[in-house]
């Protein structure tokens, strides 16, 4: 029996699946009809309302749109005869009646001309409607509703596929309109930029801005977004050696989504304060201060030019000599979670073997080092147990900690379409934001008390028999020790310290453990803690009491902040780990490297990046290299960090960019930006995906894994790679987790998700369906005690502060503040206050304002925003001239070595002059 | 050397700042104020998303308009996007959105109906009058769709009370002496009609004496159709539905807003239990766990009866097992198309659906859901008392059962006539209209309100029935029959009728958004391009979701047809 529909289509027999429309079946037999409201686009649905697409079926009064309408056993479907092509050749006419010409209309080449054009409709014998005016008051998209067909495909972008519900469509009949909120120009709406809408518009009606959707590309270059951890892949649309505009591609993090950094993200490579020349630090520059300010724009006050040749000899003169004196413990490396695998894994073993200590670390050590610390602690893994994309199977899903909006933007589309589904979505943290409003719980709690939080939980879970008795017997260990433990954090004791009623902690706790599927997503508001280890052990100990992981739709899911900090740390490039999380310390491991690598290795386990901080402030450190990263604007206490980079005898940058840390250096060497270099990254979802090289680098700048392999030729190492896909395989020789995957594999299918069981599977989305890879095979219970943040509010500081992401600005704001449109929607450094906290000081909204610690002074605007629980002030930490991070506490969880971002004491006062921010 | 940790440093920053910094949040901030307002006004009414329409109403009325931050608040009460909200409240005819700094509607509005009956009976000059005669400041003037009073034409609305027969005077006195509250004229309550031997049928059904199969039964063999306009027999449909795995729902369609009908009004305002009676045992039928009755806003007087004699049906422990709800529609035609009502009880705009999946299917929030018209329900219980075949039995001209035609227009006693199925226009003119309007000589009439095209009077021997006018290109629909006479010109009558249907038109599909506004403009111009409204009108009525845009040609092409002499 097949459960295949026959059908005839002009005269063809034809055989459709279950849920295919008569339009799918036709494409497939090469039959074209025109359509306009359908999109073929993944995940939009047919709305059948344009009606281009009509076709005749045998027996009906009426024609049908074949791109909703699906085929039944034994139709006869004509799309070819007269009646059917005749009406659809006046539904064009309609149209085209009420479009601008073509030769001045929006977009020449839209699918609407395409189609009118086909069907021999480019005229209209019809009056044309009034012109309805343009709206150009948004930076990155033009809105020009003349050629609007009303199709909404626009609307369905935008409340059905990213779910950022900005667009309707109001009023009615030929009065129907596409509307932002209530009717409000688009750049004064609550739209996010995401672009969605613009690449779903057919007709040049919503447009990218300044006409750049004009211009024909060159070529277009299929390649994965350089943000976030999502990893989106995308289209760079290339004129010129220029990148145009850029297009969501059908990868498995995104669907062709993207969000506003990855559409319109990308001018930056383009900015004038691109460095194209190796720098060497003037002889007569001034001596290094902690707060030496330079123009970036204007290096030369500092800095001389010089060729690739001086600058790496004397780059790798100066760590050598360091090296050579000390016993090479005095140098140490900062890597990019912004760079490739392969970039990654060169660096961490330059520092190996080059340097000869594990004193190599990055940027994960700031976002997710409790997490991984957590999860590799209790079930041997550090890496997400299943997709994101995974809720799309969840009954309920816990966001912890975490702000996908705006910091996982692409990946927060997925969590709301599984909302829409009609899954409950629980957010749990102290600062409200956009995805509230689809959660079915909302427990804003009192900031740092995640521990008491889940404890109460899983109090709930064990006192009322809610926990999987089976899957605790068969998959875990200490689970007597963790029920012992919990007894006395019942939710009436947590309450007062939580601040959440205990009924919602019960329901909440009564929710996720009874749920069929449920998933834990969690973000920095977790991990950057002095506990951050005991918030992630707790929610692991959540998942597991309650049989969360291992099937379709449950799990542990950190979401990963950089484009490659999964795969930077897959590589190595930590302290206490060689690629894949072995252990430098264990002597077998360390002995297989050193064959590998022939090279001695040393076997201490190396400084996290704040204690390397604490070591060049104690001359222990002498020398460094820092590859991609700005630790004076992203470590905590930057005035510290500034002050011991000043302190350095020798520092080497390799920059796109004179970043902040880059004021500090002896050597600067110009590096490729991501457009401009091949290599693999991998994102939250342990998908290694391919970034393909879309434009050359300005002249003078060299590719990342050149200038490391120069220098570490020039430090005694015998590299001889001629390409990224060299240094893939010689991973593949250390790293398990690339079984099955190969360079090749990954330029044919783009990306593929690790770990993977064969050559020809796809890899697994979810992980441990039988067990851990812990050697007893279970998931190991550990408790954790209520510790309170490292410093609390009192009579001179009394706020919180606490720090992270705007959707617009990547991490320090090199990139993202040079981008034009990312500038322009973010341009100035705010301060994020509840309304009523601004009325309780005296500020008003847009007021000049100063937040001070007890380590610095920052001054900014002030911002109203109603997520901001009473007592917090929220500041992002991507702006240079009111750096964050001068003000945040450097205490470090003892674990995971993570500084405590997410709260300090703080005041705020309302600047008596005002001081304006004077751009360089 | 020590970065000062008291003083503020600025540093150099990479961005350029053109522009300056939000203050607040992206887009509309909720405003603390409305949103006090808001919860005040809903109090504890659920904020569930089908509810809008209903909330919408509620600020509407005690505030006379939707302001934008009333709205705002609203929409973040309710956990909806402020384009959900908007996109709604556009939608319908009786909500007025203001923006910021726009001005505010005058607090009273007077709707005086321009569909076809009122405007042959002077509805123009009434508005012209009136119009003139207003302080503009405290009353506001607007022209509105059939009220469904088209046998007292004109008819206008003072808030919600309505000048049947109107004249200017009628109109200003109502205004100046703050008649606003719809008038309830006398009907037959709960305790009388039970005392008549009302809800027995329905008693019978509840407690097992009479078979729900053998009642079906009774419905397939009266022949009773849907009275709505489809006329899709009554007691299959109930089959299908009660076929369908549960949980099942009924809707009652009351949003009568075809121009000229008027029978559903007709029979509530007289004998509401007979309609809820009806309702119920098809509720019984269907086992549907819910009663949605969608009731257009044109009807305020019967929304207050229908609201009391429920509540008066349920405390007699009628509606056991079934929930009633009362809805109200918004000032939208379309929301008649029984899908797009669905759409509207969901609280949303009322877009019709793609067909299939039928309703029976996939209805109310997706659950198999039963449509019945209010007059079908209303033949329920007496087609059981008497019989099928009391029903089958009437008709004429090889019609079968009773038709209640709204007739209007010009004849001397208009009105709802109860006639056979199957009778002539001129046979229900001569019997049941005493004629002609004195100085009127029968030149055309609509067999079916605005959709059912339009015929002269030569063809006036054709049975009025489901399916016996469509070789006209016409059909019977709700048997809204308007009468025209040799006073009345066709080409402003099909003017007229194509206005309504763009004023209508959801505008969810091409043919029907635009081709009803490109044949308005085709048709007000001097000439007629016949072949360009031949082709655009065959386009319409093939490629047209609904019923609105495949009927919204027939008028046009009737006349095109029959009376070429208007349109020269």
């Amino acid at each position: 029996m097949s459960d295949k529909i026959n059908f005839t289509l002009d005269d063809k027999a034809l055989e459709a699946s279950a849920g295919e429309t008569i339009w799918q079946c036709a494409e497939r037999a090469g039959i074209e009809i025109p359509h306009l409201c359908y999109s073929k686009a993944p995940d939009y649905r047919a709305d059948g309302n344009c009606r281009v697409c009509m076709v005749e079926i045998e027996g009906e009064r009426v024609l049908a749109a074949s791109c909703i309408r699906q085929p039944s056993e034994g139709m006869v479907i004509n799309s070819a005869n007269e009646r059917a092509t005749t009406a659809r050749k006046m539904v064009m006419e309609l149209l085209v009646a009420d479009q601008p010409p073509r030769e001045s209309s929006h977009d020449p080449n839209s699918e609407l001309w395409h189609w009118a054009e086909q069907m021999g409709q480019t005229e209209s014998r019809f009056p044309a409607r009034q012109t309805p005016t343009a709206d150009n008051s948004h930076t990155a998209m033009a809105v020009n509703l003349d050629a609007c067909i009303h199709c909404t495909r626009c609307v369905r972008a935008c409340r059905e596929v990213q779910v950022n519900d900005v667009i309707g469509m109001a009023g009615r009949g030929a009065n129907n309109k596409i509307i932002f909120d209530f009717d409000d120009a688009m750049g004064d709406s609550s739209c996010v930029a995401c672009g969605e809408c613009v690449q779903a518009c057919p007709t040049g009606a919503l447009m990218p801005a300044g006409g750049v959707g004009k211009i024909q590309a060159d070529e277009q270059v299929a390649s994965v977004c350089p943000y976030c951890g999502v990893g989106c892949q995308l289209t760079f649309n290339v004129k010129d050696n220029k990148i145009l505009s850029v297009e969501g591609r059908d990868g498995p993090a995104n669907s062709e989504r993207l969000c506003v950094k990855g559409r319109f993200g990308f001018d930056y490579i383009n900015h004038s304060h691109r460095l194209t020349k190796p720098l060497i630090r003037r002889d007569d520059a001034p001596p290094k201060t902690g707060d030496m300010d330079i123009d970036p724009a204007n290096p030369l006050t500092h800095f001389r030019e010089a060729s690739w040749e001086e600058a790496l000899d004397v780059a790798a003169a100066g760590l050598k000599k360091i090296r050579d004196g000390a016993d090479g413990k005095a140098l140490a490396g900062f890597g990019s979670a912004k760079g490739s695998n392969e970039e990654a894994y060169l660096f961490q073993k330059l520092v190996r073997a080059g340097f000869g200590s594990n004193n190599v670390d990055h940027c994960t050590r700031l976002c997710h080092a409790s997490s991984v610390a957590a999860l590799l602690e209790t079930i041997g893994s550090g890496a997400v147990t299943a997709s994101f994309n995974e809720a799309r199977n969840s009954d309920v899903i816990i966001v912890i900690g975490a702000h996908p909006t705006s910091n996982h933007p692409v990946a927060a589309t997925f969590l709301k379409n599984a909302v829409k589904r009609g899954a409950q979505l629980v957010i749990i943290d102290p600062r409200g934001s956009s995805l509230s409003r689809h959660a079915s719980h909302s427990l804003q709690f009192t900031p740092g008390r995640d521990v008491a939080l889940l404890n109460a939980m899983m109090h709930v879970i064990v006192s009322e028999d809610l926990y999987d008795k089976e899957y605790i017997l068969s998959h875990t260990e200490g689970f007597e020790q963790l029920r012992d433990h919990l007894k006395n954090f019942t939710p009436e004791e947590m309450a007062p310290i939580c601040g959440i009623e205990p009924d919602k902690l019960r329901e909440v706790a009564r929710l996720y453990a009874n749920a069929d599927a449920a998933i834990i997503f969690w973000g920095m508001g977790v991990s950057q803690h002095i506990h951050g280890t005991d918030n992630a052990r707790c929610l692991i100990s959540l998942a597991l009491m309650s049989g969360q992981t291992g099937r379709p739709g449950t799990g542990l899911h950190p979401l990963r902040g950089q484009n490659n900090v999964q795969g930077a740390s897959d590589a190595g490039l930590i302290p206490m780990f060689y690629p894949n999380y072995q252990s430098v310390s264990d002597s077998a491991i360390q002995n297989d490297f050193e064959k590998l690598w022939n090279a001695q290795l040393d076997p201490e386990r190396g400084l996290t990046v704040v204690e390397i901080m604490d070591a060049v402030h104690s001359g222990d450190i002498r020398g460094m290299y820092i590859m991609g990263e700005n630790p004076a604007m992203s470590d905590p206490n930057t005035n510290h960090v500034r002050e011991a980079f000043a302190k350095l005898e020798h520092l080497v940058v390799q920059e796109i960019f004179l970043t902040e840390t880059a004021f500090f250096a002896d050597v600067i060497l110009p590096a490729t930006a991501w457009p401009e270099k091949d290599g693999t990254v991998t994102n939250t979802n342990r998908q290694i995906q391919m970034g393909r090289k879309a434009v050359d680098a300005p002249d003078g700048v060299m590719p990342d894994w050149w200038i490391i392999q120069q220098l570490a030729q020039r430090i005694g190492l015998d590299w001889n790679y001629a390409h990224p896909s060299d240094v893939f395989a010689e991973m593949k020789q250390c790293m398990s987790s690339f079984d099955n995957i190969s360079w090749a594999r990954l330029e044919s299918e783009s990306a593929v998700t690790y770990p993977c069981d064969s050559e020809t599977a796809p890899g697994n989305d979810v992980l441990f369906s039988d067990g851990f890879p812990t050697p007893s095979r279970r998931g190991k219970f550990v408790p954790a005690d209520i510790i309170p943040p490292d410093e609390m509010p009192d009579a001179e500081y009394p706020m919180v502060l606490s720090t992270g992401r705007q959707l617009e600005h990547w991490h320090t704001g090199a990139m993202t503040r040079r981008s034009q449109i990312l500038d322009n929607l973010e341009p100035e450094a705010v301060a994020h206050l509840a309304p009523n906290e601004m009325a309780r000081l005296g500020i008003k909204p847009g007021d000049a304002i100063e937040v001070a610690t007890r380590r610095g002074r920052i001054a900014l605007k002030a911002r109203a925003d109603t997520g901001i629980p009473k007592g917090v002030v929220f500041v992002p930490f991507c702006y240079a001239e009111a750096s964050a991070n001068m003000l945040t506490n450097p205490a470090l969880d003892p674990v995971g070595k993570i500084p405590e971002f997410k709260y300090c004491a703080a005041k705020v006062e309302k600047q008596q002059a005002q001081q304006q921010n004077k751009p360089l | 050397m020590t970065v000062a940790k008291k003083a503020v440093r600025k540093f150099g920053h990479p961005g350029k700042g053109r522009r300056g910094a939000r203050y607040e949040g992206k887009g509309r901030q909720v405003n603390g104020e409305a949103l006090g307002e808001i919860q005040a006004l809903l109090g504890g009414r659920p904020r569930r998303r089908d509810l809008l329409i209903e909330h919408l109403h509620l600020i509407q009325d005690s505030h006379g308009h939707l302001s934008a931050r009333h709205l705002a608040a609203l929409a973040h009460d309710m956990k909806l996007s402020m384009a959900e909200v908007y996109e709604v409240a556009t939608f319908y005819a009786h909500f007025d959105v203001v923006a910021e700094g726009d001005k505010a509607p005058a607090p009273l509005t007077i709707r005086v109906c321009d569909s076809l009956s009122c405007e042959m009976q002077g509805a123009e000059a009434l508005y012209d009058a009136v119009s003139k005669r207003l302080d503009s400041c405290v009353v506001r003037i607007v022209r509105a769709p059939c009220m469904g009073r088209c046998e007292c034409a004109p008819v206008a609305e003072i808030g919600h009370h309505h000048i049947t027969n109107a004249t200017p005077e009628s109109v200003l006195a109502a205004a100046d002496d703050g008649q606003t509250e719809p008038l309830i004229p006398p009907y037959v309550g709960f305790d009388e009609y039970e005392k008549n031997g009302g809800y027995h049928v329905l008693r019978a059904c509840l407690n097992g004496d009479r078979d729900i199969e053998e009642i079906i039964a009774t419905m397939e063999a009266s022949e009773l159709r849907g009275l709505g306009g489809a006329g899709f027999p009554t007691g299959r449909k109930w089959s299908f539905v009660r076929a369908e795995s549960g949980p099942r729902l009924l809707a009652v369609n009351g949003d009568e807003g075809e121009p000229g009908t008027f029978k559903d009004r007709y029979y509530m305002e007289r004998d509401p239990h007979r309609f809820l009676e009806g309702m119920l045992i098809a509720a019984r039928a269907v086992e549907a766990e819910e009663c949605f009755i969608y009731l257009r806003d044109e009807y305020p007087g019967l929304h207050h009866v229908l609201a009391d004699e429920i509540s008066k049906l349920e405390a007699a422990g009628l509606s056991e097992g079934t929930k009633i709800t009362l809805r109200r529609g918004a000032g939208a035609y379309i929301c008649g198309e029984e899908s797009a009502m669905l759409e509207s009880l969901e609280g949303k705009r009322g877009e019709p659906r793609h067909k299939p999946p039928f309703p029976s299917q996939v209805g109310l929030f997706g659950r198999p859901t039963l449509i019945n018209n209010v007059e079908t329900l209303y033949w329920v219980r007496d087609i059981i008392e008497r019989g099928a075949e009391w029903f089958a039995g009437e008709g004429r001209n090889g019609g079968k059962g009773l038709r209640s035609y709204s007739v209007s227009g010009r004849v001397c006693e208009p009105g709802v006539k109860l006639a056979p199925a199957g009778i002539t226009v001129k046979e229900l003119i001569q019997e049941y209209c005493g004629g002609m309007a004195e100085g009127h000589e029968f030149k055309a009439y609509l067999p079916g309100g605005a959709s059912g095209g339009i015929l002269p009077a030569s063809k006036g021997d054709i049975p009025l029935d489901f399916g016996t006018l469509e070789k006209e290109g016409c059909f019977i629909g709700s048997a809204a029959v308007i009468i025209l006479s040799d006073q009345d010109n066709m080409r402003d009558a099909a003017l007229n009728l194509m206005r309504f249907f763009e004023y209508e038109s959801c505008g969810q599909c091409t043919p029907c958004r635009a081709g009803t506004e490109k044949a308005v403009k085709l048709m007000s111009a001097p000439n007629w391009d016949h072949s360009l409204l031949q082709d655009l009108s065959k386009t319409m009525m093939d490629a047209s979701i609904c019923g609105l845009g495949q009927a919204a040609p027939n008028p046009l092409l009737t006349v095109l047809k029959h009376f070429p002499e208007d349109l020269t």
